[in-house]
């Protein structure tokens, strides 16, 4: 055995690339902004189980890059996430945990736990010391009961009766501290967690347009995506609009003849050298 | 936001424009106050009335925008004493330049257009950076939502190149309905995708008969 044995392959990030990085930055470089999605998203645990809930407007700065994102993610049939922050990293790691989930699944033999997603989803971004930008709010029912947890970027989680995420947390929030209480019916759930995502909707910039729904109970998920729709666009020209070929003006032409390619043919075939 | 101490300006956002027409101006704004991710309120006027051919319609700093106006109303009374008449809305164009020139060291965070009849009854609008570079155009946007409206009326309103010559005429040969149409169009448009921009439209036309104003409410998410 000459060779060195392999290394086990490590996690995290390699921050190989860091002084080069710095150096670009220090010559002008504009990085490109990441997409974060805004967002208000909400769980709340009721008497059968729990409600999930998110908006649906994703942003690049000041501007709407989709207007009907989804941020409810699939994590086990009985077990759903919400996400909040960048949305390639909210997106990468519920897709991640998720078939992780499955693969255990098929292990195991038994339907997922939402402890056992909680602590795959904490110990990866943990280890990712929160340059994973994911804010998540985890909720489920599995054999224990219905759970929900909030998940931070830097690896922390909370278990709580309710919970709110996102820039428009605050204003989901003041909703549900008024307004919640243990033994909700499965419609009062439905009814508050709508309320809370439209004041986020209406009362934060960062989210916006429709309102998607989650409701996980034993045995059974609802996914309501579209649950409410109450942003349509308030106005539209009936007159429509044309555009006819040559709209562009045209200053000058200039027109250029491609020269035919001489190509000397040697023998023998040039790859085999 | 103002995190450090040296900071003086805010930007609450909104989206202003203006388009001139061939006896007629159109200016419109959105109503929507904001600072950050927060809406300050959904109800206030970035329209301010100079003069009885002349509206002002300004995007950006709040406090910066009331000082301005406050500045030309009361230059526009000193003017009316001194010549006995109304200012004329290329005169007014001229003072508001010299005005935002004046600090060109602490400017006016402020992005204006100007909008009115001209001495002759034609659509006059003049289109400003926030120290006092003006042109007179046919049509112009200002604020946040301004990049996503200008491409869709340079291609409505055809603007003739500026290269070609003799030199066109820039205002839109559209009657009076048809442009205020585009403009509810095309400001519905931009608040489906520009977060600074929605709540209500205010849209103010300006013809020989006066000045006469209309709302249209816009998307409050």
């Amino acid at each position: 055995m000459g060779r060195m044995t392999e290394l086990p392959t490590k996690g995290g990030f390699s921050f190989d690339l860091c002084t080069r990085n710095d150096m670009l930055l220090k010559n002008g470089l504009q990085m490109p902004p990441f997409r974060k999605t805004g967002t208000t998203i909400v769980g709340l645990v009721f008497q059968d189980g729990v409600v999930l809930g998110a908006d649906t407007r994703a942003t690049e700065g000041p501007i709407v890059a989709d207007k009907n994102f989804e941020k409810i993610h699939f994590m086990a049939p009985n077990i759903y996430c919400c996400g909040a922050g960048t949305a390639a990293d909210t997106e990468a790691v519920t897709d991640m945990v998720s078939s992780q989930l499955q693969l255990h699944r098929y292990a195991t033999g038994r339907e997922s736990r939402v402890v056992t997603a909680l602590t795959l989803l904490k110990s990866h971004l943990f280890s990712y010391q929160g340059h994973v930008s994911a804010a998540l709010v985890l909720g489920g029912f599995d054999v224990t009961g219905p759970h929900l947890h909030t998940v931070y970027p830097h690896g922390s989680t909370d278990t709580l009766p309710f919970a709110t995420m996102g820039s428009g947390s605050l204003a989901a929030m003041s909703v549900f501290e008024s307004k919640y209480r243990e033994g909700l019916t499965r419609e009062e759930g439905i009814e508050l967690v709508a309320e809370a995502i439209c004041a986020g909707i209406f009362n934060d910039l960062g989210s916006g347009s429709n309102v998607d729904v989650c409701v996980i109970t034993e045995g059974k998920t609802e996914y309501l995506r579209n649950y409410q729709l109450p942003n349509p666009r308030t106005y539209i020209s009936s007159k429509g609009y044309t555009f006819v070929k040559g709209q562009t003006e045209v200053l000058s032409t200039k027109i250029t003849s491609i020269q035919p390619k001489v190509e000397a043919v040697e023998g023998g075939d040039a790859m085999e050298e | 936001m103002a995190l450090r101490g040296d900071w003086m300006y805010e930007n609450n956002g909104g989206t202003c424009v203006a388009i001139a027409g061939i006896d007629y101006c159109v200016v419109a704004a959105d109503t929507r106050l904001s600072v950050g991710y927060n809406i300050l309120t959904r109800d206030h006027s970035k329209i301010c009335s100079l003069a009885d051919k002349v509206v002002l319609a300004s995007s950006g700093f709040q406090g910066d925008i009331r000082a301005l106006h406050k500045n030309l109303a009361a230059r526009h009374l000193l003017y009316q004493h001194q010549h006995n008449k109304q200012m004329s809305c290329p005169a007014m164009g001229q003072l508001l330049s010299n005005t935002l020139y004046y600090k060109r060291f602490f400017p006016y965070y402020a992005f204006n257009v100007l909008g009115g009849l001209d001495n002759e009854g034609k659509g006059c609008v003049f289109t400003y950076d926030a120290v006092g570079s003006y042109e007179r155009v046919g049509y112009s946007a200002q604020g946040s939502g301004s990049s996503l409206i200008m491409p869709v009326l340079d291609n409505q309103l055809k603007s003739p190149s500026p290269l070609l010559l003799p030199a066109r005429d820039a205002v839109t040969p559209l009657s009076e309905t048809e442009a205020v149409d585009l403009v509810k169009d095309v400001f519905a448009s931009a608040t489906e995708r520009d977060i600074y921009t929605g709540d209500k439209l205010e849209i103010v036309v300006i013809n020989a008969s006066g000045i006469k104003r209309e709302y249209l409410e816009l998307r409050k998410d």
